[in-house]
């Protein structure tokens, strides 16, 4: 695919991505406002961690008076999934100067890995700016002036329970979890780690029993066998990217000739030449 | 206005920067056993899923003691878990969520948090 075509597609998933990080974003900062963060807070926060995950779970703790370890140990949990995502662009983006991926790295979230894998599929090569564009039009903006927005006008909000303020932590975890259930493996282990949360929580702590339903709930997923085609493929191949990105994100839905994580027509591999190209 | 956060935002920064770079900064990482990669693709639903049923299954008692909670919050969840599944829009799953508390609050069918 021509590059200003794939471009224009980058573009147009971009702004779809951009709506739902300034919705999320504002929600965000309500959250982290009526948990007590101040402004700068909350906009540290996102500028800093940027992981939408790991900041809500943060609010959630660090309102329920979890001790920072705690925070910083559900962070790492939460976040590794990060390093799958960043091994599969690895070879696509190896000819990046270092100090670029360094920067690169910060930006990589669910999305920007998600619609830049694609563009880059769909090129056949890597596209720096395309990957610029996803990470940061997309992404880094939206979520941070909607942070803003949000724990500014957070504080007007007069009793937010009677809104269902308090709901929107929860709904957004689960939401975030059914946005990675692409096998049987992980809803065994969103399952599990769910009922070891709770079941923990109940007789020890509610902290702890969210480390250990984290903890024991993907050793228990891992005991599933993988039978599909794309749970079983290479890491960082287009297959195996179905595993790991957001459901939905490589599928064209306009054609619907494609099956997830199946490749496009002239969709390659980082390298992969045409028949007869030198 | 309080910045007392800004130092757990770095600590969070730097357990999560190692896990976006090492892929992009250390070649050779794809070599890592298939199963470590496995086991680090079940996290997060593991993870996200543990928290979303601790904070509304488990509530603190009188005493401070948590205790098992049964409220409207868990059809919010399970409501924004099924549009989330369906409509894959986020969004659209927390709007949801939040319409069914605040008509069931707003109804008395349920109770306002204190």
């Amino acid at each position: 695919m021509a590059l200003a075509e794939s471009r224009r597609r980058l573009l147009i998933e971009a702004l779809g991505i951009a709506v739902s990080a300034i919705g999320f974003g504002f929600v965000y900062g309500l959250s982290a406002r009526q948990a007590g963060f101040s402004p700068i807070d909350a906009v540290a926060m996102s500028v800093i961690v940027f992981g939408g995950a790991a900041q809500f779970a943060a609010v959630g703790y660090v309102a329920g008076g979890l001790a920072w370890p705690g925070v910083v140990l559900l962070t790492a949990l939460l976040n590794a999934r990060h390093l799958l995502y960043s091994v599969a662009l690895a070879p696509w983006l190896q000819d990046v100067p270092r100090p670029r991926r360094a920067i690169m790295a910060h930006l990589l979230t669910d999305e920007a890995f998600a619609i830049s894998i694609g563009h880059f599929r769909r090129l056949g090569r890597a596209d720096e700016r395309g990957y610029w564009i996803a990470a940061i039009a997309s992404t880094f903006i939206p979520w941070n002036l909607a942070t803003l927005a949000g724990v500014l006008v957070g504080g007007s909000i007069p009793e937010p329970s009677r809104f269902g303020i308090d709901i929107i932590f929860p709904a957004a975890m689960i939401g975030l979890a059914a946005g990675l259930l692409t096998g049987r493996r992980e809803i065994v282990a969103a399952i599990v780690g769910a009922g070891v949360g709770v079941g923990v929580a109940l007789f020890v702590s509610p902290a702890i029993g969210i480390v250990a339903g984290g903890l024991v709930g993907p050793a228990v997923g891992l005991l599933v066998p993988t039978t599909v085609a794309h749970e079983t493929a290479p890491l960082g191949t287009p297959s195996s990217a179905a595993r790991y990105a957001m459901p939905g994100a490589h599928f064209d839905r306009e054609s619907g000739d494609r099956e997830a994580g199946g490749r496009e027509p002239g969709e390659r591999e980082p390298g992969e030449r045409e028949p007869g190209e030198r | 206005m309080t910045i007392g956060l800004i130092p757990l935002a770095i600590l969070m920064f730097a357990v999560t920067y190692p896990s976006r770079a090492l892929g992009l900064l250390a070649p050779g990482l794809d070599r890592l056993p298939r199963r470590a990669f496995d086991y680090l693709q079940l996290v997060g639903p593991a993870v996200l899923a543990a928290l979303a049923a601790v904070n509304v299954m488990v509530a603190p008692d009188d005493a401070g003691a948590p205790h098992l909670h049964i409220g409207i919050e868990w059809v919010a969840v399970i409501a924004c878990l099924a549009v989330v599944a369906w409509r894959r829009n986020l969004l659209l799953g927390l709007l949801t969520a939040v319409a069914i508390v605040v008509v069931a609050r707003g109804l008395g069918l349920a109770a306002i948090p204190v």
